[in-house]
């Protein structure tokens, strides 16, 4: 119910959508990996990932619906929202690849996605705190799992270590729209309800380099694609299909209770 | 069945003249282990037919669990609700999770789970026929928690008493997954048989596809299992395909009554003086094709298996050889 305290925040609607796109498309992009990983532990770990992934996304759509206010779930807003409508980094929508460039976008996304939660996790706003304190605990396995990984690939063969390489180069540019602050947040960032994007991004260009000096990868030279991105609902080709896929059911048969 | 045999009647006939050829003093006493109930353990002496038996039976099981994974796959990311996708994610983790504890079931009779999966690769060993079917709508993920996980159950609840300690054991663990499975299978099948007419007519499909193939899975009828009476006789088995088929049919008629489904069997009905389900001949032709190979997904299947295992041999490959440099420079240090 809408009252006077918590009057629905389009801010805070649409920054918490895009928070639950990232959960959503990253964990649906993870569970493709099932049935077809490197190894069966791997495809234990990934249905692992997803879990966590999707579980966050549900919560935080949770979440969303109610700010929304117009009597939705979490499913409407996964599964009757356009492309150009989902606010999620154009990072985490980018297609698997090999295993290589899968860990790497884990790490560089993941390493990011917990700072933003450690900032959550301290907001004003008790339901956000309480939803990313929850995921903190899960992203510090995922960061853990695809730095470990990192190493492995990168540390163990010649053709391990092209590959990450390989995978870095094609998920750099999409780095830099993590750390762009959004206009229409910035009343959010005041109130010291969300971080800051901007804030984590020394830290995390820190760890990176610390990261990929240890493994032996040089870095990537590449500059952020010259494109308005999530906020504009400008979105790489891949997020059509991946939703195209996703939404199937929902799409051809709405209305319907599964 | 995940464990049915699927050798041919001479391959079955030759492996028992070698069994019977071996009988010696240690055999007997086996024997009298077995007949106490007793479980045998991997350092435990045993007949080499019956280490044979096993390890066929039990790489057959883990690569069903493994194949398995791929037409619940097919529908992971179609799932039409964030809740029906974890349930089914789950579910193939459950999978994958069983197959590694049956591969490592079997290292424990002296063969690599590499051997093995060289072996489902190379088309030498079998697995299920029940997954060389395809998962062509939405209901056929409960179809296949209802009556694929409902069947295999039925068979494997009596192996958590089966002869073999590790085997016994796998079983007691996997069971206890599969029965949730099944539950779950269940209710997705009640929740399209209870929507909208489209949704009711997938249920109707579903049920349509898999209810012969599922009774298929507890293999050929009594009278043509040859060699059901050795592994009875060494409690690897402990009831026969049809006691089993029919404890199926009766626990599943009851259920499809309660979703408002049609078995695709009109000579299904209640016999008040056996006290079971009578139901219609089963095509042994199509389960002997499939058998064969020549079920409509088997290619794809294990061509999926053989790419996931080849993309993926570059980083097993870096994985050990970073395990072997962190051992190397623990031991200078």
């Amino acid at each position: 119910m809408a009252t006077k305290e918590n009057t629905p925040n389009a801010a805070l609607l649409d920054y918490v959508l895009g928070v639950a796109d990232d959960s959503l498309v990253l964990g649906q992009r993870v569970s493709e990996w099932l049935g077809h990983a490197p190894a069966m532990e791997l495809d234990i770990a990934c249905s692992n990932l997803a879990l966590d992934l999707i579980g966050q996304a549900q919560l935080y759509y949770e979440y969303a619906a109610e700010l929304d206010g117009q009597g939705k779930d979490a499913d409407d807003l996964a599964y009757h929202r356009d492309a150009h409508e989902f606010r999620n980094h154009l990072l985490v929508e980018q297609t698997n690849g090999d295993f290589g460039k899968t860990v790497m976008r884990h790490y560089l996304f993941t390493l990011f996605s917990k700072m933003r939660a450690e900032g959550l996790a301290k907001s004003s706003d008790e339901k956000v705190a309480a939803i990313a304190l929850k995921s903190v605990r899960e992203l510090e396995y995922h960061l853990r799992f695809s730095s470990d990984w990192l190493r492995r690939l990168a540390l163990g063969t010649d053709e391990g270590n092209r590959r990450v390489k390989e995978g870095l180069e094609d998920l750099w540019a999409f780095t830099f729209e993590m750390f762009k602050d959004v206009e229409a947040e910035e009343s959010l960032y005041e109130a010291g309800v969300v971080p800051r994007p901007s804030s984590l991004k020394d830290a995390w260009n820190e760890q990176v380099a610390a990261l990929l000096e240890e493994i032996a990868v040089a870095p990537s030279a590449r500059k952020a694609a010259p494109t308005k991105g999530r906020v504009a609902g400008h979105h790489t080709e891949h997020l059509g299909h991946l939703l195209a896929e996703l939404q199937f059911l929902q799409r051809a048969y709405p209305g319907l209770s599964w | 069945m995940y464990t049915t045999d699927l050798r041919t009647k001479e391959q079955k006939q030759k492996d028992q003249r070698e069994a019977i050829a071996q009988v010696g003093e240690d055999d007997i006493a086996f024997q009298a282990r077995i007949d106490d109930d007793q479980f045998i353990e991997p350092k435990d002496y045993m007949p080499e037919a019956y280490r044979k038996t096993l390890i066929r039976q039990i790489a057959q099981h883990a690569h069903s669990e493994i194949v398995g994974m791929l037409p619940e796959g097919n529908w992971v990311t179609r799932a039409p609700s964030l809740r029906r996708k974890l349930i089914l994610i789950a579910k193939i983790q459950d999978e994958a999770g069983h197959g590694l504890y049956l591969y490592s079931a079997a290292e424990t009779l002296g063969v690599s789970r590499d051997d093995l999966v060289q072996q489902l690769h190379e088309g030498k060993a079998k697995y299920s026929t029940i997954f060389n079917y395809p998962s062509l709508n939405w209901a056929d993920i409960g179809a296949i928690g209802w009556l694929v996980d409902g069947a295999a159950i039925t068979n494997q609840i009596p192996l958590c008493r089966t002869s073999y300690g590790p085997y016994a054991r796998a079983m007691v663990r996997v069971c206890k997954e599969e029965s949730f499975h099944q539950r779950q299978g269940y209710e997705l099948m009640m929740a399209m048989a209870k929507g909208s007419e489209a949704q009711k007519q997938m249920a109707q499909d579903a049920l349509n596809r898999w209810w012969w193939p599922s009774l298929m899975m507890f293999g050929p009828p009594d009278e043509e299992s040859t060699h059901t009476a050795q592994s009875m006789a060494w409690k690897i088995k402990r009831f026969t395909n049809d006691e089993l088929r029919q404890r199926f049919i009766d626990a599943t008629i009851p259920q499809a009554e309660a979703l408002g489904l049609t078995v695709p069997d009109p000579d299904l009905k209640w016999n008040e003086e056996r006290g079971h389900y009578d139901y219609g001949d089963i095509d042994w032709d199509e389960f002997w094709s499939v058998v064969r190979g020549d079920g409509i997904c088997a290619r794809d299947r294990i061509q999926a298996r053989v790419k996931a295992y080849d993309d993926g041999a570059w980083v097993r490959e870096a994985a050990e050889a970073y395990a072997a440099k962190q051992q190397q420079s623990a031991e200078v240090a």
